[in-house]
């Protein structure tokens, strides 16, 4: 039957159709075929008068029409599909949820777009409220999903927290919509929980069958709980993996790596594929007890020596004495042969010895000095740089503190501290070898002499909320740019760190920069004004963060 | 009632917003940041200094208990209301505890509160009084009449174009296209009968709606038939028909059924807008009554009505029905407290039950397209590229309707069942189930699909 109204009419649906309600079905068919055609084409049955046909068509209609909508009936259940699995974490406190509509109302393109006056940017505060609400262990309310998927999709960044936040329902719902299938991409085994320690023939199943995604998550979640086990996983199928696979398996070794793992990695030292032997080696010189490492120093130490006779007995001065060839041993061990282009082969070989040596080594081959004497000795013949910056890189990969605060020197120093050889990208990464707060420290003390417009990067990498002194440093800077006369926009991203970093009891000691001053002379038309509205929203954010701290966090 | 207890949700104040720019910018600021000497009374005004980009800070009030909705006053220049200052102050108070305090109101706030109330009181005084002398009955009569001629015209003069269409066959009126009916739609706006030119448009999208538009075109086509008819013999019907046959034509009627007073449970509100005018629907269901009634508020293009009920709070309010069989329309007379959170949810009956009510409806108003029902225990299930509500504990199920299926609320009506039973408050209606608002089978608020 052609055309009938969604539920279905009585006629379609029942399972024993008496002849009268198949004959009402067909009547109707029959209007439909008149209607169509026209009463001048064709007469509905029992009507005579040609001029009253299409009155008594539609009267018929009418009559059928009713009939029809008041006899529907409900059509079959589809197949039942699989429930969602149980999420067994504790509902959000109702204070949270609200904050949390309110954030998720806050998308892109959700109008107002220009200057972002007072108003807190509330979009940039999802990724905290996700962080928190996680740590805390919260359930997502079911019907914040879609919005919850629709900003994740829009935002890769957020994504692992808004699907840790999710939960199992969100996977449940991305199989039903293809806008939200990432999250099955994003979830190893499509959201499938993964084996655990009890489960060990499950665990080998899946470490022998699972697809490539699901692999990786298997092994990286074994290293977690407990590295041999999965050293013991990868070894027992290595010779057999793909070559970029190898590679990336090797990858989640990082985690967790210590000196049990060397013989395995030594092994891999002698892999086919160059990219595995290069990750072996980087792995094991982070090793500084490693045979590797030992190998490395010994070719290090080679070419770097005290020379007494360069300069005046008083300033020793550190001599460089360049590899003449990479041998096959120094390529097995991870040096790679080919210089990049504009860089001199001897020197590229050089710097790879270095950074691959253990820090130790130095102290003992350069007379017992500490690492900040032996960073303070002059190097003969243009060769500071080069050994600086490996030293930097060591530091970074053996993660060693005395190392990074030696090259990273003291704060206040006129290019700050570091040899010249040091960009702010790599201080940056020295910092990441500090505690976060000899670091919070180091960079309060960079801002008090150098302001902020370096400072962007460092910033990055101080841990959230900011400490006391690091804090006060910013604002302290933010407000003698405020003093100069410039415009506040030059500083939006040291403005837009500063609401999600700084640390919301600060709020009280900003009161006093959001009124707006009188202008001075020397001050960009306007300014004022702009820095008042920018202090405003630093300190609305900042309230807004304290809010969402207590609602998270109140049990 | 603990001050906790009375205070909206985030979702409730934020459907107060004329459109998502103000949304946006009040959901900014509802934090204390910009706030100063906010507070809250007993007897439901809210006020606080928010501070602008200017030097005075603007000063917002807001009146939640009032009878015909919420009331603002912010001397910000917004012409958006409510602005968003009146959003975030709501907001602060519906979000954090302690936000915004009890106490006494300053004067700036009382005396607008004040003067409001005062301008009710004497409005009420005035209707009363206005009411016992309405103007000139005999120009109101001749009025009536000359609009009913008009109507007269119109509805024999649609008849008219009917035959002519059936006469030439409807697959005629597929190649005629939408002219025709812009045409035709005018000429009922002419007559005054503006049910009737609602129709006519309406019958206009149809031949390019997809397959089986000749039935629905027949089927559309015969009920303007009918209701036509039903105008021209409205003599001869009993008197409740007559008045729904009024009613569909366009005829303004007035709320002048007995008031009954109940606690109103707010199930749903929407908008549907077209170019010159937003409805506003919104659903109630009496807790104490067991009725549903509809309350209709409307707004120029593009503006928010101005009435807004938020779901899942309860009022406490007298309504009296408009005429018309089957009409669940009401007015909303005397509200006795401001609303208030409940623990309420609307009694549920399986799909079976809902589509034979739906029938049963037809009886009193042929031209009914769906009536609200509540549904318990469903789950919502994908049917091919369809969705549709499966009875948990049976064998039925009711298909959503096409529009019901692009919208967003569906994702959100999955998402809250998680393929678990439901209960969904909706329409339903020859064209299938349109779900407006749900509740989970546990403990948890209402969750608005629209």
């Amino acid at each position: 039957m052609t055309g009938t109204p969604a539920p279905t009419p009585g006629s379609t649906s029942a399972p024993g159709t008496t002849s009268a309600e198949a004959s009402a079905g067909s009547h109707w068919e029959e209007l439909v075929t008149v209607a169509l055609l026209g009463t001048t084409r064709r007469a509905p049955s029992g009507v005579t008068s040609r001029g009253d046909a299409p009155a008594a068509l539609l009267d018929a209609a009418a009559v059928e029409t009713v009939r029809r909508r008041a006899g529907m009936r409900p059509g079959r259940a589809a197949a039942r599909i699989e429930p969602a699995a149980e999420d067994a974490r504790p509902a959000l406190p109702p204070a949270a949820a609200r904050r949390l509509t309110m954030l998720l109302a806050d998308r892109p393109g959700a109008g107002s777009g220009g200057r972002r006056g007072t108003a807190p940017d509330l979009m940039e505060l999802l990724p905290q409220w996700l962080a928190t609400a996680n740590r805390q262990g919260f359930a997502a309310p079911p019907q914040a999903l879609p919005a919850l998927l629709d900003a994740a999709r829009g935002r890769t960044d957020i994504r692992p927290a808004v699907l840790a936040f999710a939960g199992p329902r969100a996977l449940w719902l991305a199989r039903l919509n293809a806008d939200w299938r990432f999250a099955l991409r994003a979830a190893p085994g499509g959201g499938a929980v993964l084996p655990g320690p009890e489960e060990p023939e499950r665990m080998r199943a899946l470490w022998e069958e699972g697809l490539f995604a699901e692999r990786v998550a298997l092994l990286a979640a074994v290293r977690a709980r407990d590295a041999g086990a999965a050293r013991d996983l990868l070894s027992g199928t290595w010779a057999s993996e793909r070559a970029e696979d190898r590679l990336m398996f090797l990858d989640s070794l990082r985690t967790g790596l210590g000196a049990a793992d060397e013989p395995f990695l030594e092994r891999a030292l002698a892999d086919r594929s160059r990219n595995v032997r290069a990750t072996a080696a980087e792995l094991l010189s982070a090793l500084p007890g490693s045979a590797l490492a030992g190998r490395m120093a010994e070719r290090a130490e080679s070419c770097v020596a005290i020379d007494h006779t360069h300069g005046t007995h008083t300033t020793p001065t550190i001599a460089v004495e360049a590899p003449h060839e990479c041998d096959s041993g120094m390529e097995r061990d991870g040096v790679v042969v080919k210089a990049p282009a504009g860089r001199g082969e001897r020197s590229w070989w050089f710097g790879q010895l270095v950074e691959a040596a253990p820090l130790g080594t130095w102290s003992r081959r350069l007379g017992g000095r500490t690492p900040e004497e032996i960073v303070a000795l002059p190097v003969a013949d243009d060769w500071q740089d080069e050994l600086h910056a490996a030293w930097c890189r060591a530091a970074v990969r053996q993660r060693d503190p005395s190392w990074s605060r030696a090259l990273l020197g003291t704060s206040a120093a006129p290019e700050a501290g570091g040899p010249g050889a040091v960009s702010l990208a790599e201080r940056a990464k020295l910092l990441g070898t500090l505690s976060a707060e000899e670091r919070a420290g180091w960079v309060a003390g960079f801002i008090a002499v150098h302001g902020l417009s370096e400072a962007f990067q460092l910033l990055g990498v101080c841990a959230v909320p900011w400490t006391g002194p690091l804090g006060r440093a910013v604002v302290d800077a933010l407000n003698i740019a405020r003093d100069a006369g410039s415009y506040p926009w030059s500083f939006s991203g040291v403005m837009g760190l500063a609401e999600r970093c700084l640390d919301p009891a600060e709020a009280v000691r900003l009161e006093g920069l959001t009124a707006v001053p009188d202008e001075s002379e020397n001050a960009a038309p306007g300014a004022g004004g702009y820095w008042a509205e920018s202090f405003q929203r630093l300190v609305t954010t900042l309230r807004l963060r304290a809010a969402i701290q207590t609602e998270l966090t109140q049990r | 009632m603990t001050q906790q207890g009375v205070r909206w949700t985030a979702d409730q104040v934020l459907a107060l917003a004329p459109d998502t720019a103000s949304r946006k910018a009040g959901s900014k600021l509802g934090a204390a940041g910009p706030w100063s000497e906010a507070g809250s009374s007993e007897e439901g005004t809210v006020w606080g200094l928010c501070k602008g980009s200017g030097s005075k800070p603007y000063r917002t009030v807001i009146d939640i208990a009032d009878s015909t909705g919420p009331a603002y006053k912010c001397s910000c220049p917004s012409r958006k209301f409510p602005c968003k200052h009146a959003l975030g102050l709501l907001l602060l108070w519906a979000g954090e505890d302690g936000a915004v305090p009890r106490g006494q109101a300053p004067d700036w706030a009382d005396e607008w509160i004040e003067g409001r109330r005062k301008r009710a009181d004497d409005k009420r005084a005035e209707d009363a009084a206005g009411s016992a002398s309405a103007g000139d009955p005999e120009a109101a009569r001749r009025r009536a009449e000359r609009r009913a001629e008009a109507i007269t015209a119109g509805a024999s003069e649609l008849e008219q174009r009917l035959t002519d269409l059936l006469r030439g066959g409807l697959a005629s009126a597929e190649q005629r296209g939408y002219g025709l009916w812009e045409e035709t739609a005018a000429r009922m706006v002419d007559a005054q009968a503006p049910g009737l030119a609602a129709r006519v448009r309406e019958l206009g999208a149809i031949p390019s709606s997809g397959p089986g538009w000749p039935v629905r075109l027949l089927e559309e086509c015969a009920l303007l038939h009918l209701l036509d008819q039903g105008w021209l013999r409205r003599a001869a019907l009993p008197d409740a028909l007559a008045a729904t046959v009024r009613y569909r034509i366009g005829l303004p009627g007035s709320a002048d059924g007995p008031p009954v007073r109940d606690r109103w449970l707010v199930l749903a509100q929407y908008d549907t807008a077209d170019s010159r005018l937003t409805t506003r629907r919104i659903w109630l269901y009496g807790t104490e009554s067991g009725r549903t009634a509809l309350l209709l508020s409307y707004g120029a293009a593009g503006r928010a009505p101005e009435l807004t009920l938020p779901v899942g709070l309860s009022l406490e309010a007298e309504l009296s029905a408009y005429p018309g069989a089957g009409q669940l329309r009401a007015a909303l007379g005397e509200r006795f407290a401001a609303p208030a959170p409940t623990e309420f949810r609307p009694p549920g009956v399986d799909v079976a039950r809902a589509v034979a009510r739906y029938g049963e409806a037809l009886r009193d108003d042929p031209w009914l397209s769906s009536r609200p029902v509540t549904l318990a225990r469903v789950i919502p299930t994908p049917d091919g590229d369809d969705w549709q509500l499966a009875d948990a504990d049976g064998e039925f199920a009711l298909p959503l309707t096409p529009a019901a299926r692009s919208r967003s609320g569906l994702w959100r009506l999955v998402a809250l069942s998680g393929g678990a039973p439901v209960t969904v408050f909706g329409e339903c209606g020859h064209r299938g189930f349109s779900p407006l608002t749900a509740w989970p089978e546990g403990p948890g608020e209402a969750v608005t699909l629209c």
